[in-house]
């Protein structure tokens, strides 16, 4: 009962967060000045073409963009009508990208799938890697076996993922025939699922997964690496050991639990960067998901598209806190529920 | 041990009466808390390495001009995309110090990309402190001396040339310019906020404490990268170069603090209970006083460490940023900016030199890593 209390106050503060961040996401993509639209009414009168100023002109009103800031913003949200039927995100009308002259559901939509997919790919890849070599870097401290992955941990976290990702792919097409660019072959896109294109979606996967992944796991490494050596230290294990318990089971009955708390709570801080690294990624693999629709948006000031694409990866990225919030409360009885007043 | 007649145990080992019991039971701890700190980081050999490299890069940045032979736009319109030159001492067995090979440059009309050939017959020394094109040293004094050149009729490309023809190596040195004070302009802005509001957080608590805190929160729950990426779309293309690094800079440090902010903030919720806090309260210190003078100089030396350590991340930063074209642009020059040239896989497959930034970025970044940890494991020189 206290648990679905907990969980039902922690979805009210993510959906207050998700209002605070709207309010930021539509600031930020109003701070350069102009409008996609008023930019291309200009050009279009400076050279002169009249019958496309006509539409520009509808759509800035079909769009409130003629109004007011504060109001765009509540239109755009969907809290007051629109003109002519703009309803707004709640009611699940993310507006029109001008750039690609479309809605702004259909330019995202298979990308939306394919972004969670994505994320969650290099989640799975994070825990499985890091899991086990964390374990192993602190049963074995200062060995070669701790060295050497405390090195490739470095390395993961120092290399810029993107020269990672253009390095992965040339060598693991050079060498494996990994295939290079997309997260499908072409010819299976736009086609009804099927068992070979989720054998072709699951072998596009390898290179980005791991790309994503690798910083991530590498920080998890370390921590995972010096909680385990904390809970080594503790006479409790020196007790064990002293017992007769086998090297294996004395590592794996107490001191992972205890070292694993953390590793739980961390998706709250793993999260916001892999989503970040899978932007970054997808524009330089040219992935479809959202990553490279976001790029372009931003650069011509396609507003909508922009702003829907940031609202996507921040409620991503909460929803993820959230989960762990929640794990973390099931895992460990002694987290007290609700807010601590400090 | 001896075991007494009478069942006592007592200990055999000599006794002086005349013992110092205000004596250090650790003799090493004799210094100055710096001093103990600085012993203890000199033992962290990689720690003490990465600061020696790091303070030698920073300490050359003024003199980006000197060491480079070409100015970092300066076009060799005959060498474009050259590889890689080695500098070399032995020219048919015999030592006759530090020369090139002249190259020359062929169209290669089948792929259509230029080869070169080295002539191996005429070595041409390199000319030392020779007076070529002019720069700015320190960014003010002009100046026309460097290290080194090429001699005439020659190239001396050490890490290739770029689709235009620019010298790599030099663009590394000048790049190395924006590329590391980057960080520390960033992180300038976010110590700033961050101790500011942890501290006011901290200190005073209540509905203060709340506001910063989910501010703090909703900060940190999302992405930095599409956030970074739409700051810096909203700068104006209009601006000049220096202009726009410092913008990317403050940018890089205004979603940084949060972090900082928290540990900040945890730190003093738990020592304004102190019995000096109150001491200090109570003889009439103003808040602004007690935070300065008696609660933040007890873990500065923590907060350096942390700053050290997220450095790295806005280095990436700015290179992520001007890779995908919305960070510096040309005609700054950073790594980030060189990197956007090797963007695609033909150039990493045909020119892979122009890849070679990424080099200077990963040892940067490891050597800020390592001082990091080094420094975070000797601030406490009394445990152990």
């Amino acid at each position: 009962m206290m648990f679905i209390r907990y969980a039902v106050w922690r979805l009210l503060t993510m959906l207050l967060t998700l209002a605070v961040v709207s309010v930021l996401v539509f600031i930020i993509i109003n701070l350069p000045p102009g409008d996609y639209l008023s930019n291309q009414i200009a050009e279009l009168r400076a050279t002169g073409q009249a019958e496309g100023v006509a539409k520009a002109e509808f759509l800035r009103t079909e769009y409130a963009l003629d109004r007011p800031l504060w109001q765009q913003y509540l239109i755009w949200v969907g809290a007051i009508p629109g003109p002519q039927g703009f309803s707004g995100l709640l009611q699940g009308d993310f507006g029109w990208s001008f750039e690609f002259d479309a809605p702004v559901a259909d330019i995202v939509g298979d990308a939306l799938w394919l972004t969670v997919l994505v994320n969650l790919a290099a989640v799975l890849f994070v825990y499985l890697v890091a899991l086990p070599l964390g374990v192993l870097a602190a049963a074995r401290s200062a060995t070669w076996v701790d060295y050497t992955t405390a090195f490739i941990g470095y390395l993961g976290l120092a290399t810029p993922n993107f020269l990672l990702a253009l390095m992965l792919f040339y060598y693991g097409n050079k060498y494996l025939g990994l295939p290079i660019g997309g997260l499908m072959n072409p010819e299976f896109e736009g086609e009804p699922m099927s068992l070979a294109k989720v054998q072709s979606i699951l072998v596009h996967l390898i290179v980005p997964t791991f790309v994503i992944g690798t910083s991530g796991a590498a920080g998890m490494m370390q921590r995972l690496r010096a909680n385990m050596l904390d809970e080594l230290s503790k006479p409790y294990v020196e007790t064990a050991m002293a017992k007769g318990l086998a090297p294996a089971k004395l590592l794996t009955k107490y001191p992972l639990r205890m070292a694993f708390n953390p590793f739980v709570a961390d998706i709250g801080n793993l999260l916001p960067a892999m989503v970040s690294g899978s932007v970054l990624v997808s524009v330089v693999l040219g992935l479809q998901t959202i990553g490279p629709a976001l790029l372009t948006a931003l650069k011509s000031q396609d507003q909508f598209l922009a702003a829907f694409v940031l609202m996507f990866v921040a409620l991503l990225t909460l929803i993820g806190t959230m989960v762990s919030d929640l794990l973390l409360v099931l895992l460990d009885p002694r987290i007290r529920y609700g807010a601590r007043e400090g | 041990m001896s075991n007494l007649p009478d069942g006592r145990f007592i200990d055999d080992a000599p006794y002086d009466p005349n013992v110092d019991l205000s004596a250090l039971d650790r003799t090493d701890m004799d210094a100055p808390n710096w001093v103990l700190v600085w012993r203890k980081f000199k033992k962290h050999r990689l720690g003490l390495l990465s600061g020696i490299f790091l303070f030698l890069a920073y300490l050359a940045i003024p003199f980006a001009g000197f060491f480079s032979p070409y100015t970092p736009n300066e076009r060799s319109a005959d060498y474009l995309y050259h590889p890689p030159q080695a500098i070399r001492f032995w020219h048919e067995d015999e030592f006759i110090g530090p020369f090139v090979y002249p190259t020359e440059a062929f169209a290669d009309l089948e792929n259509y990309r230029w080869t070169y050939t080295t002539d191996t017959t005429r070595p041409m020394p390199l000319q030392f402190f020779c007076n070529k094109s002019e720069y700015n040293l320190f960014g003010f004094i002009r100046s026309e001396r460097h290290l080194f050149c090429a001699p005439e009729g020659a190239t001396i490309f050490i890490f290739g040339s770029d689709r235009l023809g620019r010298d790599v190596f030099s663009r590394i040195s000048y790049g190395a310019q924006l590329s590391l004070t980057v960080g520390l302009i960033g992180i300038t802005v976010s110590f700033i906020l961050g101790i500011g509001f942890g501290a006011i957080a901290g200190y005073f608590g209540g509905w203060i404490d709340w506001v910063v805190n989910r501010a703090i929160e909703i900060l940190r729950s999302l992405p930095e990268l599409p956030l970074w990426l739409a700051l810096s779309a909203a700068v104006p293309s209009n601006w000049g170069p220096v202009s726009v690094f410092f913008i990317i800079s403050i940018i890089l440090g205004l979603l940084d603090w949060p972090g900082l902010a928290r540990a900040v903030r945890s730190k003093f919720l738990s020592l304004r209970e102190e019995e000096y806090v109150r001491a200090a309260e109570m003889m009439g210190a103003k808040p602004g006083r007690v935070i300065r003078r008696h609660l933040l100089p007890n873990f500065m030396s923590h907060l350096i460490a942390s700053a050290t350590l997220s450095i790295p991340a806005m280095i990436l930063g700015e290179t992520a940023l001007s890779f995908l074209g919305l960070g510096l642009r040309a005609p700054a020059v950073s790594w980030g900016v060189m990197l956007n040239d090797a963007q695609n896989l033909a150039s990493i497959e045909i020119y892979p030199w122009t890849a070679i930034p990424m080099l200077p970025i990963i040892i940067v970044v490891l050597a800020f890593n390592f001082l990091g940890d080094g420094l975070r494991d000797s601030l406490d020189p009394y445990s152990d």
